[in-house]
């Protein structure tokens, strides 16, 4: 069967990607009108373009439907658990570049390090009845590394967009998010944690341990590897 | 290693076996609802129970959790009623997530026995330790004891100010973060702190206010970080005799020997050796055989919250990879937080069948 090539269907994230697959010299175009999503793959044989959401990626790897695909180092550490016995990261391509972290309050100048957030935590809960509520939508990434860092009497509530507001529209009292230069969380008022970020996240393309591996969706990869200048 | 599976139907029948035993020791049959409201457990446990338990939402009754535990029903119900002294035991399926071993069951049978009695902990403790030792003699298990109650009275009786030793007890069971804070009372504060609590305006160039934590919120915890500036250091020798406590290790009757010896330094452990040393008696007229008990002084201290004095596991000899085959303790501080106010003393203890069966069968 055809190498199935999950990437990202729009934005500056599917052009960063097209363009690195260039300097390769694979070929990755939309076909059709601009509003269909299909693609195709030229100067390498046997490669099948799959285009689809970033988020989308994670679980088409993890489901074994795509032998490889271009997303966020983040978002596959935080849809699949276990991540590195399903998928392996071939290639870190140097795009997409964001931080998770954790933000409060600029106001809080009490509050600098994880030490002082936990402390907070329980002064919160102690005064206003419920766990402190961080806004986040990676929900395994940050519960993993405030267990590890034992933080306690915190909750985390979901938040899908627009995170950075939900402390002045007080749903929560901090935040946990991606953000590349910052300026969202000044904007909004919000001072990043001094313990440096969760994780760093880039665009990087990942190998399903899961799909269909026959022959020759094997030679193709080989191929994309050769290009790449990749050796195993 | 693959993953050895026992027929249900033999877990069944070994649950049957340690229910009836339990019978015989004179408790109540008890059973809990699978579907347990998720707020208390959350309230309890924190954020780490989702990674642990199974929710799933209802769409009159808010979020719910699969069971994870039979413990908190039970103790509430009792709490809301339930006679004193009190014996219960119940069976029945517990549900885990598992994020991170796909070999381990997400659910499985537990069999349990719980004691509410307040008249005489050291008996309560010693019944309810014999009661699993005599249901489990015939496995071949390695078998861990601790005293949570011993590390609390440690923590009590440092010589540093009360808001210090609540952080401690607070995150005894977090061992990353108490050593974290038991350096940073050691050190003292680090100058960048200094500075800002010095500073004639912390607020200068702090931002609107914005959010639930008020400003006031945060002026309280600066002037407590300032009375906490001016706390001495805590003393090094105290936190070696931490240390000593925590990294004991030794057969039951040693461990006494050490930690009355310990108890001269440090007065404050005093009364909970002694209770130590009170239980080991009722497990001798139990028929324990203390010289070969192990003790640990930091045992119970990652995996049992909530236990707040004497606690113990049966361990597959040799078999690291599977969870305790049973697991107990005192749970003073349990029936406090559930109680609104109200505490009563209790002690209680697990069993799995299934791991019984598999360590009991294995070649």
């Amino acid at each position: 069967m055809t190498l199935k090539l999950g990437v990202p269907s729009k934005g500056r994230l599917m052009e960063k990607t097209f363009q690195w697959f260039a300097n390769y010299g694979i070929t990755l175009a939309r076909t059709g009108s601009e509003r269909e999503y299909s693609g195709v793959v030229e100067g390498i044989e046997g490669v099948e373009l799959v285009l689809l959401s970033a988020g989308e990626v994670p679980r088409e790897l993890a489901a074994g439907r795509i032998h490889m695909g271009v997303t966020g180092s983040d978002l596959v550490r935080e849809k699949l658990p276990l991540w590195h016995m399903q998928v392996t990261e071939l290639a870190e391509m140097g795009f997409g570049h964001a931080d998770l972290i954790i933000a409060v309050p600029s106001h809080w100048v009490d509050v600098e390090t994880l030490d002082d957030l936990d402390a907070a935590a329980a002064a919160f809960r102690a005064r206003h009845g419920f766990r402190l509520r961080i806004a986040t939508k990676y929900h395994r990434l940050i519960r993993n590394y405030l267990r590890t860092h034992g933080v306690a009497d915190y909750q985390l509530v979901d938040s899908q967009g627009a995170t950075e507001g939900t402390v002045r529209q007080e749903t929560a009292e901090a935040v946990a998010d991606i953000t590349s230069t910052g300026e969202t969380l000044r904007a909004n008022h919000l001072r990043m944690l001094s313990d440096g970020p969760v994780h760093q996240s880039q665009a990087t393309l990942f190998t399903s341990m899961i799909a269909p591996w026959d022959d020759e969706a094997m030679a193709a990869k080989e191929q994309i590897k050769a290009r790449l200048g990749l050796r195993d | 290693m693959p993953a050895r599976t026992i027929p249900k139907a033999a877990i069944l029948a070994e649950a049957a076996r340690l229910r009836a035993l339990f019978d015989d020791a004179g408790a109540m049959p008890v059973a809990t609802s699978i579907l347990q409201p998720a707020g208390a457990l959350l309230d309890l446990y924190g954020e780490d129970i989702r990674a642990r338990a199974f929710t799933t939402s209802d769409p009159l009754h808010g979020e719910q959790m699969l069971r994870p535990d039979f413990t908190v029903p039970v103790v509430q119900m009792h709490m809301a009623g339930g006679a004193d002294p009190a014996r219960y035991t119940y069976s029945g399926e517990v549900f885990r997530r598992q994020e991170d071993d796909p070999d381990r069951a997400r659910e499985y049978i537990q069999v349990g026995f719980e004691l509410f009695d307040g008249s005489d902990p050291a008996r309560a403790d010693a019944e309810v330790f014999a009661l699993i030792a005599h249901a489990l003699a015939e496995i071949p298990l390695r078998v861990a004891t601790g005293d949570i109650g011993i590390l609390s009275a440690a923590i009590r009786g440092l010589h540093t100010s009360d808001r210090r030793k609540a952080a401690l007890l607070r995150h005894l069971w977090r061992p990353t973060r108490f050593r974290g804070l038991l350096d940073r009372f050691a050190a003292g504060p680090d100058k960048r702190r200094l500075k800002l609590l010095h500073s004639d305006d912390p607020f200068r160039q702090a931002g609107p206010e914005i959010g639930l934590r008020s400003r006031a919120e945060v002026e309280t915890r600066l002037a407590a970080l300032r009375e906490d500036a001016q706390e001495p250091p805590l003393p090094k020798a105290q936190v070696q005799l931490l240390d000593d406590l925590l990294n004991l290790q030794d057969r039951a009757p040693a461990a006494l020997h050490h930690l009355q010896d310990l108890a001269v330094d440090m007065p404050a452990i005093f009364r909970a050796v002694e209770t130590l040393e009170v239980r080991l008696d009722a497990l001798s007229e139990r028929g324990i055989d203390i010289d070969k008990l192990d003790f640990e002084g930091s045992y119970g201290r990652t995996n049992m919250e909530y236990y707040d004095g004497f606690v113990f596991g049966f361990y597959a000899e040799g078999r690291r990879d599977l969870p305790p085959v049973a697991l107990g303790g005192r749970y003073d501080a349990l029936t406090r937080v559930l109680g609104q106010g109200r505490s009563i003393p209790a002690v209680g203890a697990v069993i799995r069948p299934d791991l019984a069966l598999l360590t009991g069968t294995a070649p």
